[in-house]
């Protein structure tokens, strides 16, 4: 058998699931979808002694739409998510993104809030959550707490939970009207995690320049980290060629990405300015002037 | 000392099971090695090639990404249990006159992942079969034939239909 020996806890409750998170600490690992966590331990490179399983867990909230935004319950299947109407017009971005992971089957199973209490730097649901002001709702022993994306991430697949805690629900703000969103990716193969990725998010004022930018980079760091001088350049300004790339520019400069076998730090800084000016170009046509 | 084991009941190929394995198992070692279902391949055993993959509840998965417990009281479907009585389904003949296949190592996958977009969407075009296959990976035929064979099946079932 490929995964080292753990004991496996199949709660019944988001209750009980905390309560043995608490009981296990450092030892415990919870299981949401397994698309990241099983190949760990199938690598054996993840070894906990008790594996808190969340998938018979009652208590996860489903997608729920309303005029404070989007809610969608950390247990929700990637897949689900990305084919409901809900998510489709309270996010679009959300979508674009959850197309880039995986596969399809890998979407069956694969969840919202794992992949984001999963923390990779590389992949995509993290920095979207970060570019669009994601509020991460967690259950502990003593009860809920919300932690905004920009404190959720702390470093490599490491985040602001504490080991008696479970993600339990994202609240995404309302979708701003009219604007316009882009994620643009490299990666080795279609599926694959991320060299870098940049997501956009354009929204126009009335007279058709930029009200507000917001741009998150995956890849180029040991979390997902907001391109706040892209954003600044681009912040009354026409969302035109120069613009643009004038904001692809200092995203690239801001950053001090990793060098690996997949990619210099140099080849990365130069794949997510074009990245950046991709996405802002493609989000700035999708916005639209408000009326 | 030996390792703790648990129950599991499931329906597999619409036949009641019921196994005892340790909770570590992975759906994949379940099927081929409790079930005796060796039709379900298990190449990379950490999701990339798709060979594992089954139905679960209807959905196509990676059964080397699921445990065996996990599956407990689910619907699970593998290429054993794809044609009817004695008769190749229409995605099986279809791959089989279409050579979608030549080592066959990665065809179990790919036929649990065509018969369930071709059972979800029975008028689609390449790019859609492309989109859906792409996590499948075949070392041998180039794909082209693959995906020759899926619009083929999803041709006769259509036709087939009409009748």
């Amino acid at each position: 058998m490929k995964p080292p020996p753990f004991e496996y806890h199949a709660p019944e409750s988001l209750d009980e699931a905390v309560a043995l998170l608490a009981a296990h600490g450092d030892e415990c690992r919870p299981l949401a979808g397994g698309q990241s966590l099983v190949p760990l331990l199938n690598f054996r490179l993840a070894r906990p002694a008790h594996l808190v399983d969340l998938n018979w867990a009652d208590g996860f909230p489903g997608i729920e739409a309303g005029p404070s935004g989007l809610s969608i319950g950390a247990m929700v299947r990637q897949r689900r998510a990305e084919r409901s109407p809900e998510v489709q017009a309270g996010c679009p971005l959300l979508v674009d993104a959850l197309s880039l992971i995986g596969h399809p089957a890998i979407r069956n199973r694969g969840t919202v809030g794992g992949s984001i209490a999963h923390a990779d730097p590389a992949a995509e649901l993290p920095a979207v959550a970060l570019a669009l002001d994601a509020e991460l709702v967690a259950r502990g022993p003593q009860g809920e707490r919300t932690v905004g994306a920009g404190d959720f991430f702390v470093g490599h697949y490491s985040t602001a939970l504490q080991p008696d805690e479970c993600l339990v629900r994202v609240d995404l703000p309302p979708w701003p009207p009219g604007a316009g969103w882009s994620i643009q990716e490299t990666a080795r193969r279609h599926g694959d995690f991320a060299i870098a990725a940049a997501a956009a998010v354009v929204e126009l004022d009335g007279a058709g320049t930029v009200a507000r930018a917001r741009v998150a980079l995956a890849g180029v760091a040991d979390r997902p980290v907001r391109a706040t001088a892209a954003e600044e350049v681009l912040a009354g300004a026409v969302a035109g060629p120069e613009a643009i790339g004038a904001a692809a520019e200092q995203a690239a400069v801001g950053i001090d990405p990793p060098s690996d076998l997949h990619g210099s730090a140099a080849y990365r800084r130069h794949v997510v300015q074009v990245l950046v000016r991709r996405a802002l170009e493609s989000a700035a046509h999708r916005a639209e002037v408000p009326a | 000392m030996s390792e703790p084991t648990m129950r599991v009941r499931f329906s597999v190929n619409g036949a009641a099971r019921e196994v005892t394995v340790e909770a570590r198992k992975t759906l994949a070692d379940v099927i081929r090695e409790d079930l005796g279902l060796t039709g379900t391949h298990v190449g990379c055993e950490h999701g990339v090639c798709g060979a594992c993959t089954v139905l679960v509840d209807g959905d196509p998965v990676r059964s080397c990404l699921m445990l065996g417990v996990q599956a407990g009281g689910s619907d699970i479907v593998t290429v054993e249990g794809v044609a009817g009585d004695g008769v190749m389904h229409p995605v099986q003949q279809a791959f089989w006159d279409s050579h979608s296949f030549q080592c066959g190592f990665c065809t179990p996958g790919f036929v649990i992942t065509a018969y369930a977009l071709l059972r979800d969407k029975p008028e689609l075009t390449e790019a859609d079969v492309r989109a859906e296959l792409s996590g499948n990976l075949c070392r041998c035929t180039g794909y082209q034939s693959i995906v020759n064979g899926v619009l083929a099946a999803a041709e006769r079932l259509q036709d087939a239909g009409k009748e």
